[in-house]
């Protein structure tokens, strides 16, 4: 496959698969598509959404055999129409381990369905000391809002990784690179490179990509995942999904800059900002919509987002409900008495060999606040139950384990002076009555970095794929 | 007077990365938007005082072509840390239900 993707030069036509590689889509949409004669697939394989765990333990948010359905149905798709398939955040969370993961997905692929292709792979793991390095040169900025980030937070990170731009993705076309697996990279950037690389507008190709990012997400109707496919064309793009089940007006299409977005006009990508101020949307029949008038403003200092995470501790869960009346209606006296309680159990039982700065006990109040918390406006309780999580981290989770049975008999026998006598509060639908949850993390960057060029963060490499063989070959 | 609940075809919270959430109140008709845009009852000093925030934290935008109104917030706590309660941000909306609307 050459560089320049063999098209005509007036017309480029994506297929997006689905919103997130391992979350399925219909196969009788994917065949409609590719009878459409895409010029490429793309499909991004991550997000932040599913939370720091992913980063943090370098596990994927969805089952090997899920990424395995849809990845299998693309390639297939791909090496038919030989087409290239670009996949970006491999694995949910896009650093080495995920990537990993991937692509010994794809060769299991390749080697059951005997196919031959040339891999790129396109690595977005951060090392440690360049980060350092930028950072000393005043060359890694805050967004708003960002926690505090120095050396100390890259050190304790256990894994850091840039959101690629669309140049990494060229790059490795450039290199006749048939599959591209990347870590972690901007979505957009996913759909924007070949349209881009082929001299098509900028503001064209970014909001195309904003819109099949996501698959069929920008219909009206979204029953499943499913597929969505783009016209690009010189001043403008038409949308529209494949399964004729699904719509798409000129509202579902301009609705969908909100989801996700801080900001719906403005969506800063590493090498500019696509301006959907002044974009048109026009409905061109009952399910497809032309877009037009989007901008792109480049910027003129390169920026790389990076995400990180780092352990917090490690956490056990108590789950107990309460259905007395007497106690719900003091329940912040009762779970305030409770954490007293079990402080001081605490103390009696570790001494001085354990600190109140050495483990965390959190209770959460569901038919209270449970989900706002002291955000909530409603103050009164109006459940006839309420359901108590009673939450420890500690540094291991041995220690958090035995903190959470010291939770549980505190949490039990609690009185209330309403009656006398010895009482049970809490009914525990679990035993053991604790749950241990392994280690817990959180996110700790939401900076930029301004790099030399948009290469230097994410190395590539290329491999020929036949059947169960795979080899570097530059 | 009509609840902001019952005006709205979709009203919704999500993370924006994971230290903001953001909210969109989606309309079907010109008419409702409109009237709710227009009624000067939600701006970034209401969803500053429904969120304990500074109005000057508060992002707030008009979608006229998406018959929408979205406000971003920084979150209350980073998505997935010890005291957040709502990893993917979707259930901090339920408040705006009740603004009235003339």
């Amino acid at each position: 496959m050459n560089a320049k993707v063999a098209m005509q030069s007036e017309e480029v036509r994506i297929l997006a698969p689905t919103g997130v590689c391992g979350s399925g889509f219909i196969e009788a949409s994917f065949e409609k598509a590719l009878a459409l004669s895409p010029h490429f697939i793309g499909c991004d394989a991550g997000s932040t959404d599913p939370g720091p765990s992913h980063l943090g333990n370098g596990k994927a948010a969805f089952p090997e055999a899920a990424v395995y359905r849809d990845l299998r149905l693309m390639l297939l798709g791909a090496r038919r129409a030989g087409i290239p398939l670009l996949i970006g955040s491999a694995g949910t969370a896009g650093g080495d381990v995920h990537v990993d993961w991937m692509i010994q997905i794809l060769q299991k692929i390749a080697e059951v369905e005997q196919l031959r292709f040339k891999l790129a792979v396109i690595r977005a793991e951060q090392n440690k000391d360049y980060l350092k390095r930028r950072l000393s040169e005043g060359r890694i900025k805050a967004l708003d809002p960002a926690p505090q980030f120095d050396e100390a937070v890259i050190d304790r990170s256990e894994r850091i990784v840039g959101m690629m731009g669309a140049e990494p993705f060229m790059r490795a076309l450039e290199r006749g690179a048939d599959v591209v697996i990347a870590g972690r990279a901007s979505d957009t950037a996913i759909f924007a490179a070949i349209p881009v690389m082929n001299g098509f507008p900028e503001g064209v190709a970014w909001h195309a990509g904003k819109i099949l990012e996501c698959g069929a997400a920008a219909v009206v109707n979204r029953k499943s995942p499913d597929c969505m496919f783009a016209w690009l064309r010189k001043d403008h793009f038409v949308v529209e999904a494949p399964n004729s089940d699904l719509r798409c007006t000129p509202q579902s299409i301009a609705s969908h800059s909100l989801y996700e977005n801080a900001d719906p006009f403005r969506l800063v990508e590493c090498s500019g900002t696509l301006d959907l101020t002044d974009s048109k949307y026009e409905a061109v029949s009952e399910r497809a919509v032309k877009v037009s008038n989007s901008a792109f403003i480049p910027t003129s200092t390169y920026t790389v987002k990076l995400e990180g995470a780092e352990r917090v501790g490690y956490q056990s869960v108590v789950i107990g409900s309460v259905r007395d009346p007497f106690i719900i209606r003091q329940i912040d006296d009762w779970t305030e008495r409770l954490t007293e309680r079990i402080h001081g159990r605490i103390k009696q039982v570790y001494g001085e060999r354990l600190k109140s700065a050495d483990y965390v006990v959190h209770i959460r109040i569901y038919g209270k606040n449970g989900t706002m918390g002291p955000l909530e406006p409603v103050k009164e309780i109006r459940a006839h139950e309420l359901c108590l999580i009673i939450e420890v981290t500690a540094q291991t989770q041995d220690l958090a384990s035995s903190i959470a049975g010291i939770v549980r008999h505190q949490g039990l026998h609690l009185p209330i002076p309403e009656w006398s006598g010895l009482i049970t509060a809490l009914a525990c639908p679990y035993n053991p009555a604790h749950l241990d949850r392994g280690a817990v993390y959180r996110f700790n960057v939401n900076h930029v970095v301004q790099p030399d060029d948009p290469y230097e963060m994410f190395p590539m490499s290329l491999y020929s794929i036949s059947g169960s063989t795979m080899e570097a070959c530059g | 007077m009509s609840a902001l609940g019952t005006l709205a075809r979709l009203i919704r919270s999500k993370n924006a990365g994971p230290f903001v959430l953001t909210f969109d109140i989606m309309f079907d008709d010109e008419v409702v938007y409109q009237r709710v845009k227009s009624s000067g009852r939600i701006g970034p000093e209401v969803i500053a005082s429904l969120y304990n925030l500074s109005p000057d934290r508060v992002r707030f935008f008009y979608c006229d072509n998406a018959l929408a109104i979205k406000a971003s917030i920084p979150r209350p706590y980073s998505q997935g840390d010890i005291y957040d309660a709502d990893g993917h941000g979707g259930q901090q909306y339920a408040p705006l239900m009740d603004i009235e609307i003339p």
